[in-house]
């Protein structure tokens, strides 16, 4: 969350709940957004660590509202985000564990539990159909978002294929 | 465990509308008892089916031993690496090849006794079928393609006209009667011959590998067409490898060596763990 944050800053000043709104326009509905809550604890932490500052401003009717700008710090930390490149997904590493331990155990069957997670993928998968379908077919952002969320599910379920393969074949 | 074929379902389908059918070939010895079952008829069942192919080297056995039943009304995808005998499953149930052993049942009736000529009756009009490289008949306009079932059971050419505009427009192909087939992109290709299998308006839709040799936008396209069928109460049975076609079908087989090793109905229930909001959530 405080990348993102500090990225939405670097166009100008804002305060907490348009930082939430610019999010929710941004990444349209398929993305699980933060709470008001979460944003507002993160820029206190990012205030702390000096990479934006706030400032009180008067509300007449309301509290005050504190409208927070990036810092010299917090924009060299956001072109450091902007140097690295990011980590590779991971194989599902717990449920890759429950597999290759399976035989030791005595208490899983391996093929019974390629099945269970496969369904639960292609439930999933069919949630992110449905979501696709019904999310703002313009908003491209959000569209890339859950067909990236799906080919990585897909990636898994042909993973899982590949294992079930590979044990069917032995079996 | 979930290796074991699934027990079979319950099966109750509205009545279906009287209509004339051909008398069978040849009558199965166990005609009787499958037609004392055809009352709780599923649009498709079969028994035991089992095919071979006996090529150079070792025998492959493709399909060993298969029950399946499919209601009216379902979307099942069956899924599975390729050399499964998901395909050779599809073609056995559609007529295209015939079991070494095991029965097929068509809304009950039993299709032991069919010979080559019957099956070709059935799939213009039980059956319609959709394949990979879409099969069109490349010298004949897109138009005549979709009429030219129609004709071949015996409807009135008037009448083949209305079936294919009504179809071409539904699926977004108007303008393009006169095309040939070759002018068309893969995913106008493959609407086109999804036209051609639904003009008879067949009870059951087999897809075999449907989004097999299209794009990303193209898949997408066949994936919304099929869906849209089905909610329109479309019986479709799908053959694929790729699992965002598979999760349209309500129901997903899983195929693996000639058997059916997973048979799962997709409730849309959310998944149990982090589900949909996990692998969407941007973590950082």
């Amino acid at each position: 969350m405080r990348l993102p944050l500090l990225a939405l800053l670097a166009r100008g000043p804002a305060h907490g709940y348009e930082l939430k709104q610019d999010l929710e326009q941004l990444l349209g509905s398929a993305y699980p957004q933060p709470n008001v809550g979460q944003i507002y604890v993160t820029l206190g932490r990012l205030e702390k660590s000096g990479l934006i500052e706030g400032e009180e401003v008067e509300q007449s009717s309301r509290p005050n509202k504190k409208i927070y700008h990036l810092t010299d710090a917090g924009r060299e930390a956001l072109r450091a985000w902007y140097e690295e490149t990011a980590d590779e997904p991971r194989v599902r590493d717990e449920f890759f564990m429950k597999l290759a331990l399976a035989p030791r155990t005595g208490l899983a069957d391996q093929i019974a539990l390629i099945n269970k997670q496969r369904r639960q993928y292609l439930n999933t998968m069919r949630e992110l159909s449905r979501l696709a379908a019904t999310e703002d077919r313009d908003n491209r952002v959000s569209q890339l978002l859950i067909e990236g969320a799906m080919l990585h599910l897909q990636a898994d379920l042909d993973w899982l294929e590949r294992c079930q393969e590979e044990l069917e074949e032995q079996g | 465990m979930s290796r074991t074929p699934p027990a079979p379902r319950a099966e109750n389908p509205p009545p279906r509308p009287e209509s004339p059918e051909p008398p069978p070939e040849r009558t199965a010895p166990h005609a009787e008892i499958s037609s004392a079952r055809a009352g709780e008829a599923a649009v498709l069942r079969a028994e035991n089916l089992v095919k071979t192919h006996y090529g150079e080297g070792a025998p492959a056995h493709a399909v060993r031993g298969v029950d399946l039943s499919v209601r009216r009304g379902e979307f099942v995808a069956v899924t599975g690496p390729s050399g499964a005998g998901k395909s050779t499953l599809l073609h056995l149930l559609g007529g295209l090849q015939r079991p070494d052993s095991g029965s097929i049942w068509l809304d009950g009736d039993c299709t032991d006794g069919y010979g080559e000529a019957r099956w070709a009756v059935e799939r213009r009009r039980r059956i319609g079928i959709v394949f990979q490289f879409f099969n069109l008949v490349s010298n004949l306009s897109v138009a005549d393609n979709v009429e030219l079932p129609a004709l071949l059971a015996g409807v009135s050419r008037r009448r083949a006209r209305a079936e294919r505009q009504q179809l071409l427009s539904e699926l977004g192909l108007q303008g393009k009667e006169r095309s040939m087939p070759g002018e068309l992109s893969g995913g106008e290709q493959q609407r086109v011959a999804l036209a051609r299998a639904l003009v008879n308006h067949p009870p059951l839709l087999l897809a075999d590998e449907p989004a097999g040799s299209l794009d990303s936008k193209g898949t997408r396209e066949v994936t919304r067409l099929l869906s849209r069928f089905h909610q329109r109460g479309q019986t479709i049975l799908l053959v694929t490898h790729d699992a965002r076609l598979a999760s349209a079908a309500d129901r997903v087989i899983s195929f693996f060596d000639g058997r059916i090793a997973d048979d799962a109905e997709l409730d849309g229930t959310p998944s149990r763990g982090t589900g949909i909001s996990g692998v969407l959530e941007l973590r950082d």
